[in-house]
């Protein structure tokens, strides 16, 4: 199904590049992902096309870590698997170091997976309970076709030295270890392989705050030692601030605002962007009594058929009622150097985690 | 034992917990969830309970209201509300107590709706269950009403839906809409906005501001969440391994923290809008195996002040009172006075 048969304008052809060219690990144009529900049969329902990703298009350099920002449904975790093929597109295209994803065949593909890894956000679920966690880490370079012994047992034995797990553990299976312990277990299993692009989806939330902190300082740690690019995905704000170099801002399957954290942060565009920044409770009671928030009324919910303009329109404090945002869908353009906003009135509102204005 | 902040204007209160102990019984033997722990929250107060996983935050609120169930055991404690000691080890007699004079709010709100039955029905039946002499159609004005205070539009025809046809943000109004039925006192919310975004937890906590405020409940909140404490709370107890480790008024805990795991817990945290991104202080270890507590202090272990220190390791430490008799600040550690006193030099000249 085509872009027009959903009826939906065409996005610009490359939002998200970086103003300066650099060397982009991952380019994403134009990534479309949609799924069919219901119209099966006696009791199927009516069918629904639902686009979970909408046209995001975005650049990942090398070395950086770009976040994935957004309430649930807005598509975050789709543009990750789609990422890694994990899920094949519905539209447009991925570029791995140069090389279109979509061009590939099942054993290229393969191969390249090997350079991007995942890891989930649930360590709970995510590991094997039968098997140890040396057995964990060292299962990957096994299906990927690495069969020296010495080898696979010094890069497994390095690779959990380097997450903190220590020799007399390596024996134990997942129910013997923490939360943060097991998210530490993923990580190796991720990084056994040398990858570039290591996709982080949720990677902490899962954990209590204290655990939290260790984890991002390992990932820090990390990727300053190995080179990595981090794809992060991530809906909780403080940590998306504290943890990433570019985000991009994700409603309901399209990118309204990205940019790199200091400029998005500090002074968003999009209502949206605000809106959040707005409700999220900061730890400093003096500040949140002056505070005022933007409270925005209703709930996400993923459209099917046509958007009729701005897809935040129905909730939007600047544009609910203005006639230009039910009409037309703003595109996602550069207002500034590396600041992209998807908006016809980008900018109007007051900004960043004091958006709202003081309680007077 | 842990002493509840007795605020100056005590004899407003209406919920005082004593000796609060609670076990479960597991693989690992007898262990203690909440060990001896006290609180009191005054009318219209807002009392926050911070902790992470497992340090017997919803252990004790299950406590309060007579929840707990086998494997689970109170052991000991006391219960006083609106002004006498409920029975609240007994489940007939708190059927008449939990919803009516203290109420509770869940995190995943369809746990306690019944999935196959409207909201409606819902509501009205917790009204005439707990006001005697009330007719159904009398509480099903009531019920209207609560559904606008949450600000559920379209009110009346909505009474007819069923859980399902509600959003999780709306479904948890409704879970305070029916928390307010009955003019409770006190409302136990217990991790509220936990499965919501960010936008919707706004709403939510917006609404239940607003409504405690103009019904002068008070709210004993449970969370992990500590922008939610300083957003929302008045007073903020700290806990730890099952007891409270620090009790003290908001500001307080924020800017001049006592116990060094309160500290090490704010700093944790990435704070937003600042942009140094250095290396995030973390607490090294993780919270202590109940079944296998240390012999002294159960923070100790991770403890950047007293580790290694043998009092530390030796001695439990009792619960220490300072500050002023206005703002008191209670915390069971050994150095409680010295870091306090401490602090308040950094602290000088500016109003706490």
């Amino acid at each position: 199904m085509s872009a027009a048969e959903i009826g939906n304008p065409v996005q610009p052809v490359e939002p998200g590049l970086r103003a300066e060219h650099r060397d982009s690990l991952l380019a994403v144009r134009g990534l479309r992902k949609t799924y069919t529900t219901g119209g099966g049969g006696l009791l199927g329902g009516e069918r629904r096309t639902v686009r979970a990703v909408d046209g995001v298009s975005f650049d990942v350099a090398r070395g950086e870590t770009f976040g994935l920002v957004g309430e649930s449904g807005c598509g975050k975790s789709t543009v990750a698997r789609c990422v890694l093929h994990l899920i094949n597109p519905t539209e447009g295209e991925i570029r791995f170091d140069g090389v279109d994803l979509g061009s590939l065949g099942h054993d290229e593909l393969r191969k390249l997976r090997r350079r991007m890894q995942i890891v989930f956000q649930d360590p709970f679920t995510s590991l094997d309970p039968r098997m140890t966690a040396y057995s964990i880490v060292d299962e990957p370079l096994g299906i990927h076709g690495v069969h020296d012994r010495e080898e696979r047992e010094r890069r497994v034995e390095e690779m959990l030295d380097l997450v903190g797990i220590t020799p007399e553990q390596m024996d134990r299976r997942p129910f013997a270890f923490s939360g943060g312990q097991r998210q530490r277990i993923g990580l190796a299993r991720a990084l056994v392989l040398n990858p570039d692009l290591v996709v982080l989806d949720e990677p902490v939330s899962a954990l209590d705050v204290s655990i939290q902190a260790q984890v991002l300082n390992l990932l820090r740690d990390l990727q300053a030692r190995l080179g990595l690019t981090y794809l992060f995905i991530v809906h909780d704000l403080t940590i998306a601030e504290y943890f990433c170099d570019r985000l991009a801002v994700l409603y309901l399957g399209a990118v309204m605002e990205l940019g790199d954290r200091e400029t998005l942060f500090r002074a968003p565009l999009h209502p949206y962007t605000n809106a959040l920044l707005s409700a999220v409770p900061l730890p400093d009671p003096r500040r949140e009594r002056r505070r005022k928030r933007i409270i925005i009324k209703g709930e996400a919910s993923p459209q099917s058929g046509a958007v009729q303009g701005c897809r935040f329109r129905p909730r939007c404090p600047v544009g609910q009622d203005r006639d230009i945002c039910r009409q037309s869908e703003p595109p996602l353009q550069e207002k500034a150097p590396g600041h992209w906003a998807a908006c016809h009135f980008a900018g109007e509102l007051p900004t960043g985690w004091e958006a709202g204005a003081e309680k007077s | 034992m842990n002493t509840p902040v007795e605020q100056p204007t005590s004899d407003d209160a209406v919920l005082r917990v004593q000796h609060m102990r609670t076990e479960f019984v597991g693989d690992q033997g007898v262990v203690a969830a909440v060990r001896d722990v006290g609180m009191t929250v005054n009318r219209a107060e807002k009392v926050g309970i911070v902790g992470e996983s497992g340090s017997g935050k919803s252990a004790l609120a299950l406590s309060i209201l007579g929840l707990i169930e086998p494997p689970g055991r109170i052991v000991s404690g006391s219960v006083w509300l609106n002004g006498r000691d409920i029975p609240f080890r007994d489940d007939r007699e708190m059927r008449r107590i939990r919803g009516k004079e203290i109420s509770l709010i869940f995190q995943d709100p369809m746990s306690s709706l019944d999935p196959v039955k409207n909201i409606g029905d819902q509501i009205i039946e917790g009204i005439v269950w707990h006001q005697q002499g009330v007719s159904r159609r009398q509480a099903r004005k009531q019920a209207v009403e609560l559904l606008q205070d949450v600000e559920i539009p379209n009110a009346e025809r909505r009474l007819h839906d069923y859980p399902h046809q509600y959003s999780g943000g709306m479904r948890q109004r409704i879970m305070i809409a029916i928390a307010l039925a009955n003019e409770p006192s006190v409302i136990i919310a217990d991790e509220p906005t936990t499965a919501l975004d960010v936008l919707t937890q706004a709403q939510v906590l917006d609404v239940l501001q607003r409504l405690v405020t103009e019904r002068q409940v008070a709210v004993i909140l449970i969370t992990h969440n500590l922008g939610i404490v300083a957003e929302f709370c008045d007073k903020v107890q700290v806990m730890y391994a099952g007891r409270f480790v620090e009790q003290s008024m908001v500001d307080e805990i924020f800017y001049r923290p006592t116990h060094p795991y309160t500290e090490a817990l704010l700093e944790s945290v990435p704070r937003p809008d600042r942009l140094e991104r250095g290396i995030l202080p973390s607490i090294p270890g993780s919270p202590p195996n109940l079944a296998r507590l240390p012999a002294g202090c159960s923070f100790e272990p991770r403890c950047s002040v007293g580790h290694g220190k043998q009092i530390c390791k030796e001695q439990v430490p009792v619960s220490l009172t300072v500050g002023s008799p206005m703002r008191p600040v209670v915390a069971e550690c050994h150095f409680a006075r010295e870091r306090f006193e401490h602090s308040a030099q950094h602290v000088e000249g500016a109003p706490v």
